[in-house]
């Protein structure tokens, strides 16, 4: 395992012996442990060196600029300005000065211990043997025994009765625990299928005003929320809605495109197309208007306007679903019915 | 009764003898702790730079509990950042930027915070391509392996539930798709998405849910895993390179104390001085410029952090293909989202965590090993990992393509194509490449050991042959060769690695020390300029 000369020492080693130095124990603790210090010698043959003092004035030094930028930082923590205010001011600066601050500090107090660490403790090579794989036969042995002893203590094997009645006991024990997780599940029967609008809800803009034909110029789109309380908000997560007015050739183009489920979805050169990407659920909010295709910035998914909101690049497989729209007599935007089929991702039971 | 003096110099020493008395602990400290000693090499410090970062996580994480709300309810913004003024949003979206903005300090911290974040899944990243091309996986270690597996994808978790806690556009839209993937799985997609969301997204439980599992559920399992991997590096001792003296039985190195937790401690402090560095200098997710979550809005490139975006590239290069089924009258659907968020995570996931299984089944090597493997020595792993970094990086840089295109005005369609092409072409390129490297550089050291070092001294035979010399690494045998055995370690390939250069004298301005033979016997004539030792 290790030389023969520790060998030789090992059985008369006498740690009260006062010849020995602290080293001569270290060097036995280290070899009752299994660890032989095979290389050890100081980083400086003189102490004293000019090269050491080198070092040990280099770690000071790191130690002064860990004082000082410590200092800086608490300084900067509490008489820095550092509330909210516009414009190009101190306090901008109040984040960067604590970052630079505290980190250099923390960082100078690794470079000091790394230092340290590499440059003054002396050299060093251990080796320790490993002790691994199984443990002994015998201990294996002894092992196995004690655990079926305790098997047989409790006499599972002889008393069949027992053996059922724990299974059948505590098999309900073991679901009755997981129970309580079914306070999370809900009924999502309908949730998925419907949205917040159904025929005569009026088209609102984000700020709550009622749509007009002309508040969209033609090639522009907005979009337009289901004009009920909080129609707006998260709420109604699945109902924005994206109003467009075509020009008057693509308007022309759609209707003759349109499929019998979008027939008469169309008022005059306006559609509205659920803003809701049929793949993933972002906002399909980027309108190319020479090409009249929507893109969808999450997953690039495009659809195209003139035919049906078609999908015509990128990992979406459906329509956009079209809202259908008119115009009621006081000259406002309103809604036909609720979208024809699901808005948004798919899912398994998606009719 | 005189009391006795209290004398600091012998306290630790009564300290010490106080807990002995009771615990007598005296020689398991010594042989667990003092008396273990640890392999040296740059690579094995990067599983701790994922720990100090964690720890910076801990740390910065409790102090933002401090002042996060976690609750969806709507109010109206009255805090100090003017732009945001009168807004409506969701409490926590308000919290969140009453910690950057109205507490002292809050933001530096806020963003320390995410900066750990990142540098804790790339440290693992790292730390665990290290420990795969060195095969540090081998049995002993295969659960350890396991464990360092799941802490990625716990991380990855952890990281996505905060990046959604402020609630601000970037992270609502990110929920959004997280609940379109719940969706897309067959038969229970709906009702895992409406149990989770405690109804139709986004509801209103959500952002309570998610933060008991960022504070306290999964951090907790991770703290867990990461006290059982450290455990068992503890445990098995640390792998080592091979190298003189060192066989699969011992191990050689430095005792941990003094300094090899001195190295450990410095890396610490190193790692939280540049989390803060990064935290006050580079500003991350300015979340005030986002704006509260709103159903409806998004803007162009909105990425994940980086270790999700490999997820999101996947998802943009799935072609629409979309699986209809038509059962009892109703129509059934498997929607394309559901293949690269939920199957392919699943299959990087088994293969990931079962690979050290897999491999020794396939090079039937089934024997205990405690020396790392340079990854030139096994081609076929380092062409598996190299493999298996190209997928990844096609993901990602997929995950980021319409920025790409932006920035360099190449059309979108086209990138995304390009991604399509390339995870089926760049993936077995690279194993290619990589392989034929190996065995090129394990030629190379073949041939080195045979031959010696190339010298690039150049010498022409009377014959007018030009030849190189070569320098032997050893004496030659009784036949005249010198073929020395491949030992698994660096095989010297540079003159200078074999002592063709001289020491570096040390000394930034003037030398600290003087060369030993420096002093002239007789007085110096005028001096040469010194060359690098060519004659």
């Amino acid at each position: 395992m290790s030389t023969p000369d520790t060998e030789r020492e090992a059985p008369e080693f006498d740690p009260d012996d006062p010849k020995l130095t602290r080293f001569d124990l270290v060097r036995e603790a280290a070899r009752r442990d299994g660890v032989e210090i095979v290389h050890y010698e100081p980083r400086f043959t003189q102490p004293g060196s000019k090269e050491e003092k080198r070092v040990v004035r280099f770690i000071a030094l790191c130690f002064a600029i860990v004082g000082l930028t410590a200092l800086a930082f608490i300084v900067a923590y509490v008489a820095w300005p550092w509330q909210y205010k516009g414009g190009a001011n101190l306090n901008k600066w109040y984040t960067p000065v604590l970052g630079a601050t505290l980190g250099l500090s923390l960082l100078f107090i690794g470079i000091a211990i790394v230092t340290w660490a590499k440059k003054l403790l002396p050299e060093e090579v251990s080796v320790q043997e490993r002790h691994e794989g199984a443990s002994p036969d015998d201990e294996r042995k002894l092992t196995v025994a004690t655990t079926l002893n305790v098997v047989d203590e409790l006499g599972i094997k002889r008393r069949p009765l027992l053996k059922g009645a724990i299974a059948l006991g505590l098999a309900p024990v073991g679901v009755a625990a997981i129970m309580p997780l079914g306070g999370l599940i809900k009924d999502h029967r309908s949730d998925l299928i419907h949205t917040a609008w159904k025929k005569g809800v009026r088209l609102m803009h984000d700020d709550g005003t009622l749509v007009r034909p002309e508040d969209v110029s033609a090639g522009g789109q907005i979009t337009v929320f289901p004009a009920i309380p909080e129609g707006n908000s998260n709420k109604y997560a699945d109902s924005p809605t994206l109003l467009i007015h075509l020009r008057e050739d693509d308007a022309a183009k759609t209707r003759a495109n349109a499929l019998p489920i979008n027939k008469g979805a169309q008022w005059q050169n306006y559609v509205a197309y659920s803003k809701i990407c049929t793949h993933a659920g972002c906002p399909a909010s980027l309108y190319e208007q020479q090409t009249n295709r929507l893109l969808c910035p999450c997953h690039q998914s495009q659809f195209d306007i003139l035919n049906n909101a078609r999908p015509i690049f990128g990992p979406a497989t459906r329509r956009l679903p079209q809202l259908p729209i008119t115009v009621d007599g006081d000259g406002y935007f309103v809604a036909t019915s609720d979208y024809k089929v699901p808005i948004g991702p798919g899912f398994w039971e998606r009719p | 009764m005189k009391r006795p003096k209290f004398n600091p110099k012998e306290a630790p020493g009564q300290v010490a003898d106080w807990t002995d008395q009771r615990l007598g602990m005296a020689g398991s400290i010594r042989r667990q702790l003092l008396n273990k000693v640890f392999p040296d090499h740059w690579s094995f410090m990067l599983g701790e730079i994922a720990l100090y970062s964690f720890i910076m996580l801990l740390l910065t994480g409790t102090f933002l509990a401090f002042f996060y709300t976690p609750s969806s309810t709507e109010v109206v913004y009255h805090g100090s950042y003017v732009p945001l003024q009168g807004i409506k949003m969701s409490q926590a979206y308000a919290s969140s930027l009453n910690l950057s903005f109205d507490v002292r300090g809050g933001l530096i911290l806020r963003q320390i915070h995410h900066w750990s974040a990142l540098l804790f899944m790339a440290s693992i990243v790292v730390h665990m391509l290290r420990i795969f091309f060195t095969g540090a996986f081998r049995r002993p270690r295969e659960v350890n392996w396991m464990i360092g597996f799941l802490l990625f994808w716990l991380g990855f978790l952890e990281g996505f539930a905060g990046y959604s806690l402020p609630d601000d556009a970037l992270s609502g839209t990110g929920l959004r798709i997280a609940d379109a993937i719940m969706l897309s799985i067959p038969v229970v997609g709906t009702w895992v998405s409406f149990s989770i969301f405690g109804g139709e997204f986004p509801g209103d439980v959500i952002l309570q849910r998610l933060y008991i599992a960022h504070v306290f559920l999964v951090p907790g399992i991770i703290l867990a895993l990461v006290a059982v991997h450290v455990l068992l590096v503890f445990k098995l001792k640390h792998t080592q390179w091979a190298g003189p003296g060192r066989t699969e039985h011992n191990v050689v190195g430095h005792r941990m104390f003094p300094g090899f937790a001195a190295k450990g401690a410095g890396m610490s402090m190193v790692v939280f001085g540049l989390l803060a560095l990064l935290g006050g200098l580079i500003q991350i997710n300015p979340i005030w410029l986002f704006g509260p979550y709103k159903a409806a809005v998004v803007s162009s490139a909105s990425q994940p952090d980086w270790y999700v975006m490999f997820l999101d590239g996947s998802t943009r290069l799935m072609p629409p293909w979309e699986i209809r089924i038509h059962l009892f009258g109703h129509g059934y659907t498997v929607p394309p989202l559901f293949w690269p968020t939920v199957v392919l995570p699943g299959i990087l996931t088994m293969v990931g965590l079962l690979y050290p299984f897999l491999e020794q089944r396939f090079l039937k090597d089934k024997a205990h090993h405690n020396l790392l493997q340079r990854p030139r020595d096994v081609p076929l792993r380092a062409g598996l990992g190299a493999m298996a970094v190209a997928f990844w990086l096609v993901l990602t840089i997929s995950g980021g393509n319409d920025v790409l295109a932006q920035k360099f005005d190449i059309s979108l369609n086209a990138m995304t194509w390009a991604g399509r092409i390339g995870i089926l072409i760049v993936p077995p390129l690279a194993y290619y490449v990589v392989y034929r490297l190996c065995l090129g550089l394990q030629q190379h050291d073949r041939e080195v050991l045979a031959h010696g070092v190339e010298t690039g001294i150049i010498k022409r035979l009377p014959n007018g042959q030009f030849i190189e010399v070569h320098q032997p690494l050893g004496p030659p045998d009784e036949h005249g060769h010198t073929e020395l055995p491949y030992r698994g370690w660096v095989v010297p390939k540079k003159m200078n690695r074999i002592g063709a250069i001289g020491p570096a004298v040390k000394g930034f301005f003037v030398p600290v020390e003087k060369p030993e033979e420096a002093a002239p016997v007789s007085p110096a004539p005028s001096r040469e300029e010194i060359t690098s030792g060519r004659d």
